[in-house]
């Protein structure tokens, strides 16, 4: 799908190629230890929930109807936000990677804020703009009798405001990355801008689409603060598995871990569904 | 360079926004929320530093009573609020803490059933449940059959935390059913629905309706004398400052933290 032969940023050609392997016995120590610290503080916790597992009891606690109301909400919600955002989320990156408008840096700037902000600062966002007596909210509520908070499309509408960026920024990524000749051959022969987006564009970027989808549904997937904050807390409406997680955790701590080792699991499936992406050599 | 693809999948400016929102990712899901966990900061090296882990229903209350403490014995008081039963997870888990002021005796047993309370529990204060409405009662609420109600959006506490508990108990005494809009996971996240008028009603402890100031009004209900909350204080046996730990459980049942205690809508049991 990709073109064949690729731009190369400038600086992957001005650097030269060093392709010198260390070999282990000349590790220097000073690098050694932090290395190992730094892995063993991200393998442990993940050891811990593995250890501390109820392994006797798994099978039935995952077949408990909260758990799989939490998944199957949470696979549902996750998608559909997914999907919004692929809609929503590609045109605007194609706007931001191909077209110069007045302000678009500070359009780009904003559409990345969701990803550095707190996600729970992003639920009283959303509270204050779609809640009942929000600034958009209270009007959907005065004509239509309608609120938002605490029902499913509020987790969605809290998963797309955190995880669309995810996808908008390695949208935007794959088409800066992308070679514009095939654009401009094509423009040539008197295709429209429609036109070359569909048949042209879209298939060179499809891989950072799809890794921006994956991205982003994982994210989603992960969303807690915005959700809980903007969406509340209510067994097969609103409560998503990572709330069915803090919840149980409160009460059932047992319950809490296999919520936990079904959210690692998935992890580890789109951690390994990328590897070949960004994380080549694992 | 075993790395076939001569594109870097993301722009410098993603690689670095990364960094963050691994921390922040990181950040929420380490601690959830636990505020005021930062370790208080300025330590004047006194004789040393008392943590007190307390029900998030007490936050203001122990917050003042914490200022008197330190100024009275020269020492730094690092006060830990949330939930009760999260802080009870967290003692049981080993966490540095020297008294624990729940909100209900069920988490506190949690805490004595694994042998983490050093003498005597004591009853320090009660506190009961009032309906919570916005200043202006959009669904014009007057009592707890009202809530019931299908077009009354209500929020409650989750079952697991204590006034979850105690509004389960008061709709199982009075056959008054409630359907809930959300479950939410502590009593203040339940009362800020109401302040920001995002629920015409929750059922919240009469102590934290006094907190809230002029958003919200209270509304007494006969029921809830169904589940008065019984709030137990305890030292703990792992406690570094045993000697402060039982002075702070004194001030706190002394006459005159009583009084800041009923100031706040506290009942003295």
């Amino acid at each position: 799908m990709s073109p064949r032969h690729p731009v190369r940023h400038p600086e992957a050609t001005t650097r030269p190629r060093r392709d010198v392997s260390i070999r282990a016995g000349r590790v220097p120590w000073v690098l050694m230890l932090p290395a190992l610290v730094g892995v063993l503080f991200l393998v442990l916790p993940l050891a811990g929930l593995l250890i501390r597992a109820p392994w006797g009891t798994l099978g039935t606690r995952l077949l408990m109807p909260e758990v799989r109301d939490a998944l199957l909400l949470s696979l549902g919600t996750a998608t559909v936000a997914t999907l919004i955002s692929l809609a929503v989320g590609v045109p605007l990156a194609w706007l931001l990677a191909r077209t110069t408008f007045p302000g678009r840096r500070y359009v780009r700037a904003l559409v990345t804020v969701p990803m550095v902000m707190p996600p729970v600062v992003g639920g009283v966002a959303l509270l204050l703009a779609f809640g009942r007596r929000g600034v958009v909210g209270q009007h959907l509520y005065e004509w239509f009798g309608y609120q938002i908070p605490f029902t499913t499309v509020a987790v969605v509408a809290a998963q797309v405001f955190v995880a669309m960026p995810f996808l908008v920024i390695s949208v935007e990524g794959a088409l800066r990355g992308a070679d514009r000749r095939y654009e401009e051959a094509a423009a040539t022969l008197g295709a429209t801008r429609a036109v070359i987006f569909r048949r042209v564009t879209l298939p060179m970027v499809l891989p950072g689409v799809a890794a921006g989808a994956v991205l982003c549904w994982a994210r989603a997937l992960g969303e807690f603060g915005a959700t809980i904050t903007f969406a509340g807390n209510l067994p097969g409406v609103t409560q998503t598995m990572p709330i069915a997680v803090y919840v149980a955790m409160q009460s059932d701590p047992a319950s809490a871990i296999v919520l936990s080792l079904v959210l690692l699991a998935v992890s580890l499936v789109i951690l390994t569904s990328l590897r070949e992406k960004w994380i080549g050599g694992l | 360079m075993p790395d076939p693809t001569p594109r870097r999948p993301f722009p410098l400016s993603v690689t670095l926004a990364a960094v963050p929102v691994a921390v922040a990712v990181l950040a929420t899901a380490a601690c959830g929320d636990v505020p005021g966990d930062d370790g208080g900061g300025d330590a004047e090296g006194g004789s040393g530093n008392l943590r007190v882990f307390a029900a998030a229903s007490l936050t203001d209350v122990f917050g003042e009573l914490g200022e008197r403490f330190e100024e009275e014995h020269g020492v730094t008081v690092d006060l830990n609020f949330a939930g009760s039963s999260e802080l009870a997870q967290q003692i049981n888990e080993g966490a540095p803490a020297d008294v624990f002021a729940s909100a209900n005796p069920a988490n506190m047993d949690l805490v004595a059933e694994e042998g983490n309370v050093a003498g005597e529990e004591t009853v320090f204060v009660e506190n009961i449940l009032e309906i919570a409405v916005p200043a202006d009662n959009p669904a014009g609420v007057e009592e707890l059959d009202d809530l019931a109600a299908d077009d009354v959006v209500v929020a409650l506490c989750s079952p697991e935390v204590p006034c979850g508990a105690a509004s389960e108990t008061v709709m199982e005494d009075s056959g008054v059913d409630i359907d809930p809009a959300t479950l939410e996971e502590d009593v203040r996240a339940a009362l800020t629905k109401v302040e920001l008028g995002e629920v015409d009603a929750a059922l919240v402890y009469r102590t934290d309706v006094m907190a809230a100031g002029e958003s919200v009004v209270s509304i007494e209900f006969p029921e809830a004398e169904e589940a008065v909350n019984d709030y137990p204080i305890a030292v703990l046996t792992e406690a570094a400052e045993p000697d402060l730990a039982e002075e702070w459980v004194r001030l706190v049942t002394s006459d005159e933290g009583q009084a800041v205690l009923t100031d706040a809508g506290f009942r003295t049991p």
